[in-house]
């Protein structure tokens, strides 16, 4: 019986399967030819001192300082230039 | 922390929130953490003496702070940041149960950033003092760059331990316990563009209130219809921190920042941040940096400028930074920055000169000072609080 009814669902779920497998077949083949699609000798303006979130370091703290000692909010501040592949 | 008190017998001492917020925060926000997180690259060689001011609501606070970092072999990088805040406060609360006071505080950071491949390491303690206030902190994170090195991924994690005193009570002593857990990721998004997402859960546990600021409550039978009494906060709070941050460049050597941040904690208080900022080199040396920012935040559930009666709840605060309201900022920079040929060592330097104007407007926190020895306003009827602050940051920066 167990037999018979595994065998009607995997019957019943096989175009299902099919249709929901190709979108995430196609996905993963998408993604595996995904490459990295800014070059690093594409990346001049991005390292250009003024595309830094915080480019002084000392200014910036002491700005969210100044905010979170009259604000209930606290957090998540930390700016970020990263993933410039600067190094 | 010296207040001197009135001649009233419930006047204990209310000294400004915001001398007990200003040790505890910048404990854990310090710029040894912020110039590196999120990016796997050793920061800049770099020294920066910096000069801050901050004025308004009665408030006075300025001083020094000095950061000198040098990193080593391209995969380390030591620094150290002292900052000292001289505090001057009649701030509304000051007003209305004390009297204006100074007092000190200082601050000394040290950190340490190792490189390994596409990993920064970073760690770094701090310390700071206060007559009655000591908070220890110590961070970490990590960070990695993959994907071709257009994404970061990064992980932080805080501890802070503070042991709070009362200046007019030589018994008292009570600890907070403060973790802080980050996660970044940023994404290089076309040539021209980078974003990033920043996630920060929050949690305190222990005295978390200022041990001097006291809530109103009515009372027919005080002139001033009303009396004070001890505030009392819960004894946890746990935090939730989303900020999303986008910068572009423009067609023309200029950029646009943009920042929006979404904060909600289990006292009830949530919050929006929004800002913009542009970004316009004048020549080779110049640089103009404009920026507007707005926040909101509605108020904690123990909150509220007079209770009915003494002892109304359990809970009770009547702290303006835990109550509705809004503010507004504009600010302005500019950057001077030369090459330095005279010096071999000496790579370039700047002069930074930064000003900000912000304007807090208060819906449910009330100017108390208004009805104290007046037969006109009632107590509660007391027009809402509202003021403005500018900020001045004056520094010099040498990279090397």
């Amino acid at each position: 019986m167990r037999l018979r009814l595994n065998n009607c669902f995997e019957n019943s779920m096989q175009p299902l399967i099919r249709i929901a497998g190709l979108p995430v077949l196609a996905l993963m083949a998408s993604c595996s030819s995904i490459e990295p699609w800014v070059k690093p000798y594409e990346r001049d303006r991005l390292s250009d001192p003024i595309m830094q979130f915080d480019a002084a370091p000392v200014s910036a703290a002491y700005m969210h300082h100044v905010y979170q000692a009259r604000e209930g909010a606290r957090g998540a501040e930390g700016g970020t230039g990263g993933g410039c592949g600067c190094n | 922390m010296r207040v001197a008190l009135r001649a009233v017998p419930e006047a204990v001492v209310v000294a400004t929130r915001a001398a007990l917020i200003w040790r505890y925060v910048l404990a854990l926000s310090m710029p040894l953490l912020a110039s590196q997180a999120f990016s796997a690259v050793i920061p800049e060689d770099r020294t920066d003496v910096m000069y801050h001011s901050y004025s308004g609501g009665g408030v006075t606070i300025d001083g020094p702070s000095i950061l000198v970092r040098k990193g080593f072999k391209e995969k380390f990088s030591l620094s150290a940041n002292y900052y000292v805040d001289n505090v001057s406060s009649a701030s509304i609360d000051v007003q209305l149960s004390a009297s204006e006071y100074q007092e000190k505080r200082t601050e000394k950071s040290i950190g340490f950033d190792y490189l390994e491949n596409k990993a920064l390491l970073s760690f770094s303690m701090t310390q700071s003092e206060e007559n009655d206030y000591d908070a220890e902190s110590f961070h970490f994170n990590l960070s990695q760059d993959f994907f071709g090195d257009l994404s970061t991924l990064s992980l932080g994690y805080s501890r802070g331990s503070d042991k709070v005193f009362r200046n007019d009570d030589d018994e008292f002593s009570r600890e907070v316990d403060r973790q802080h857990y980050r996660f970044g990721f940023s994404q290089i998004l076309t040539r021209n563009a980078i974003m990033s997402l920043n996630y920060e859960g929050i949690s305190d546990e222990g005295f978390l209130n200022n041990p001097y600021r006291q809530v109103r409550f009515v009372d027919p039978a005080d002139p001033n219809n009303f009396r004070l009494e001890a505030e009392v906060y819960p004894n946890t709070r746990t935090s939730d921190a989303l900020a999303l941050g986008v910068m572009v460049y423009l067609p023309y050597r200029a950029s646009f920042k943009f920042k929006a941040r979404y904060y909600t904690d289990d006292w009830g208080i949530d919050a929006n941040t929004v800002e913009l900022g542009y970004i316009h080199p004048l020549g080779e040396r110049w640089v103009i940096d404009s920026h507007y920012r707005y926040y909101d935040q509605t108020a904690a559930q123990f909150f509220s400028d007079l209770f009915p009666r003494a002892d109304f709840q359990d809970f009770k605060a009547r702290d303006k930074e835990l109550s509705t309201f809004s503010s507004h900022a504009l600010g302005v920079g500019i950057r001077y920055e030369q090459k330095i040929k005279r010096f071999k060592v000496l790579e370039r330097a700047s002069v930074n000169l930064s000003v900000d104007h912000i304007r807090f407007d208060y819906e449910d926190f009330r100017d108390a000072t208004a009805s104290q020895n007046s037969t006109e306003i009632a107590a509660g009827e007391e027009p809402f609080y509202s003021f403005s602050a500018n900020v001045v940051r004056f520094f010099i920066s040498i990279f090397y």
